[in-house]
């Protein structure tokens, strides 16, 4: 059985993760958005706020009721916390006629992730694929996943933009959490809180909760029900890694590719997106030098640079790598599609590119050549 | 009530931090190339196989990856890269010189399957700089004369000051029964030998292609009409290995950059056999 | 001493060519050698002869200002040098020389062009075959153009 935690007793959330050594991280409005920033309280979550997203559109709304959590997701995901957009890896300092290699420490602390939406869950489990479930892994993500503590919340009002269901996803939050919290608004404002891992648990028997009922589990699952069913047939997943690869030389990717402005934002806010380049630099007078990784976008033009040319030198070129790359290539690398469709890079495109809609275009191309 | 403390990650080697190895010999092939010997100043990376490469950092200045060129069953703890000097890092590594200390990561990669050629005809084909990753191969099979039936080596080069290994392959031609052909794409009257494209060695060279085993490294463009002229001759794709090349930040799978389709080259290759990548090299700007 | 025509159909250009064919062909041709460092042909004479090189290596040069004398291709065994007497104004583009000693077979290219317009069959089966080595020489030289030795490392 899940548990209660009222609304008013939030703040009791906040005070049981700092007493165990958290930093919180959460979202709050910023900037005409809502993003990821460590809080200190309830009172700094956007209570009462929403967000409408259209293709390029993106913006904030106020609610008639006060949920803290009543918007789909905003242009930040969790990987700013576990792959950082700057990182250090390590320094290296000239002696004895040769030179010694100091890693960096992972020393950010142990943080709780407040308000994962079960898409971010995905995207999470995502990643952790990459960056620990291969043979090399990364040091600094791994060290960062392992103090990450996952608070999720359902989703019960996903966005124009959102299609989790089509890709294997849900608004309620299934697995990989600590602790999972579904709003529930009526006839009092309160959470249902379940617990997914032992220091979950252990959170929770220190919240001043009560036993959920089955009107509360009632009300939890049609929430997330009505939220799936909204999201229903707005994307085609059918046979698409193969569509995809079938079709390498569409006219679509013409068309996209008139449009796209090779600008990077869908890369920038997907939550899955890791690539990543390192910059050697050393110290004025030679003595050190440092190697730092940071976030790239396979829509630079650098990004495919080699001596002697550039293998993608095209809008066109890259705008098909990074799409067939997210939804049909990653799965032969990583086993799983890299899409968890949030919407962020359909709402954050400048020129309101969305992926939905392109694929449909390959699909549809690809039958009126059959039949041709 | 437990708490939560955050351990310091431990300061283990990451994949991404080099390991101090000093020049020991330094040799000039040409004028543009150079062959470095490095030798562990403290920790040794793992064996390197044919094939292989590690990333060569050039202190401050960068990392580049450059396949292996050595002589692997001899060579020991020593690593032996052939580098050419065209960009900041790759200048950097070649001004090096004896007793300087560079950084290694590595090895990475998969390794050219040598023994795919066992009891067959072994066919090497270098273009340009392509002859150093494949000069392991010949190494091995000099080695192991009796596991191989013929040896050849075919090699063309842009002009003959750009060629590699020249006082090598006539020691290879006189141990392999004359089947080293080296070419050039151009040459003055002082050049006696043959001048042409590499794909035209191809046609008289000593192999049977119904059974050889082929291994082809150079510029992609190379390695595409070589394996025409070899498919033209009779060798199917299923017996041509080539090795591949895109841009690298990492070369342990982390960064994206190596992608070709659904291979990242530095963990599914460099190594390739032609017939698994035939159709990703058709798509332009894959 | 092998027949001038087991020395011809060495060569794939003419390998399967009926006997009475062979025969006509082999009418126009003779045994020729080389020393090392003689000239085949210049650049501008009238190009009435064409090779087929049974030993040794013939080098096609050109005369480039500011850059000497370079080769641009070199013929060996089996291979044909020579193709302008094929078409008019039949001039010799380039200049040939014995890179080592060379011995080839020398075909009169005016006897052989006669023939063809005697006998129109022959001359469709020798510019059929002629026409194919010219492409895959054609394809060649697009690959040697693309002069692609760029960089490998870096």
């Amino acid at each position: 059985m899940a548990s209660i935690l009222q609304a008013g007793d939030l703040d009791s959330l906040f005070g049981a993760l700092r007493d165990r050594g958290y930093r919180v991280v959460g979202p709050t409005v910023r900037d005409g958005a809502i993003v990821y920033a460590e809080i200190e309280s309830a009172a700094a979550l956007p209570g009462g706020w929403t967000d409408e997203q259209a293709p390029a559109r993106y913006r904030l709304a106020r609610r008639d009721d006060e949920a803290f959590f009543g918007y789909a997701v905003g242009p930040h995901s969790w990987k700013a916390e576990l792959l950082p957009p700057s990182v250090r890896l390590w320094q290296a300092r000239r002696e004895n006629g040769g030179f010694a290699v100091e890693d960096e420490v992972t020393d950010t602390g142990p943080t709780a992730f407040l308000g994962v939406r079960p898409c971010e869950l995905s995207a999470i489990a995502i990643q952790d694929r990459v960056f620990v479930g291969g043979e090399h892994q990364d040091a600094d993500y791994a060290a960062r996943r392992a103090d990450a503590f996952l608070v999720a919340v359902d989703c019960g009002d996903p966005s124009e933009l959102c299609f989790c269901t089509s890709v294997g996803g849900g608004p309620d939050a299934r697995e990989g959490f600590d602790l999972a919290l579904t709003e529930l608004l009526e006839p009092e404002h309160r959470f249902l809180v379940r617990a997914g891992s032992p220091a979950g648990e252990d959170v929770l028997a220190g919240l001043p909760t009560t036993e959920a009922t089955e009107d509360d589990h009632r009300a939890a699952a049609a929430l997330t029900a009505v939220a799936a069913h909204e999201m229903e047939g707005r994307f085609d997943a059918t046979d698409l890694h193969d569509l995809l690869l079938r079709n390498l030389e569409s006219p679509s990717w013409d068309n996209v590719a008139e449009r796209c402005l090779s600008c990077g934002n869908c890369t920038l806010v997907c939550p899955t997106c890791f690539c990543t380049h390192v910059t050697d630099t050393t110290s004025l007078d030679g003595a050190t030098a440092e190697r730092t990784r940071v976030w790239d976008t396979c829509f630079s033009l650098q990004y495919a640079e080699m001596h002697g040319g550039n293998t993608r030198p095209t809008t066109r070129a890259r705008y098909r790598q990074w799409l067939t790359h997210k939804l049909a290539t990653w799965q032969d690398q990583f086993d799983s599609i890299g899409c968890v469709g949030c919407g962020r890079c359909i709402a954050w495109c400048p020129v309101g590119i969305d992926i939905r809609d392109e694929v449909r275009a390959i699909r549809a191309e690809e039958e009126t050549h059959a039949h041709a | 009530m437990a708490t939560v403390t955050s351990e310091p990650a431990l300061a283990v080697r990451g994949a991404m931090t080099p390991l101090p190895y000093r020049v020991a010999r330094k040799r000039r092939e040409n004028h543009d190339n150079w062959t470095l010997e490095l030798e562990p100043v403290d920790e040794a990376i793992e064996p390197i196989g044919p094939g292989q490469f590690t990333m060569l950092y050039a202190f401050g200045v960068g990392e580049v990856p450059i396949s292996t060129s050595g002589d692997l069953e001899h060579d020991g703890t020593t690593l032996v890269h052939t580098i050419r000097a065209v960009g900041a890092v790759t200048k950097a590594l070649c001004a090096a010189g004896a007793g300087d200390v560079l950084g290694v990561r590595g090895p990475f990669g998969n390794t050219w399957p040598v023994d795919a050629a066992h009891g067959r005809d072994l066919v090497v084909v270098g273009g340009g700089v392509g002859l150093p990753p494949l000069r392991p191969i010949v190494y091995h099979a000099l080695r192991h004369r009796k596991d191989f039936e013929r040896v050849v080596v075919l090699y063309g080069g842009r002009t003959p000051d750009d060629l590699l290994f020249r006082r090598e392959l006539d020691r290879w031609r006189g141990r392999l029964d004359g089947n080293v052909d080296v070419t050039v794409d151009a040459a003055g009257s002082d050049w006696t030998g043959k001048v042409g494209v590499v794909t035209k060695l191809i046609p008289q060279a000593a192999f049977d292609p119904e059974t050889a085993v082929c291994y082809v490294v150079g510029p992609e463009i190379m390695m595409r009409f070589t394996a025409r002229a070899l498919i033209d001759r009779g060798v199917t794709r299923d017996r041509i290995w080539i090795s591949m090349e895109r841009t690298m930040r990492c070369g342990v799978g982390l960064c994206g950059h190596c992608q070709l389709g659904p291979t990242l080259i530095c963990r599914d290759g460099p190594v390739y056999r032609l017939d698994e990548l035939a159709p990703l090299l058709e798509v332009p700007e894959l | 001493m092998r027949t001038l025509d087991a020395l011809i159909t060495e060569s794939p250009v003419f390998r399967g060519l009926e006997q009475d064919q062979l025969d006509l062909v082999a009418g126009c041709a003779s045994n020729v050698t080389f020393d090392a460092g003689e000239r085949l042909f210049g650049e501008g004479d009238p190009a009435d002869t064409f090779y087929l090189v049974r030993h040794g290596i013939v080098a096609v040069d050109t005369y480039v200002p500011n850059r000497g004398q370079l080769t641009i291709e070199t013929a060996g065994p089996g291979e044909i040098v020579g193709w302008s007497w094929l078409v008019p104004p039949y001039r010799w583009h380039f200049t040939g020389r014995a890179v080592e000693a060379v011995r080839a077979v020398q075909f009169d290219g005016a006897c052989l062009r006669q023939k063809c317009e005697d006998d129109p069959l022959l001359g469709y089966d020798l510019l059929t075959r002629f026409a194919q080595v010219l492409v895959s020489r054609l394809e060649a030289t697009h690959f040697q153009l693309m002069d692609v030795y760029g960089d490998r490392n870096e």
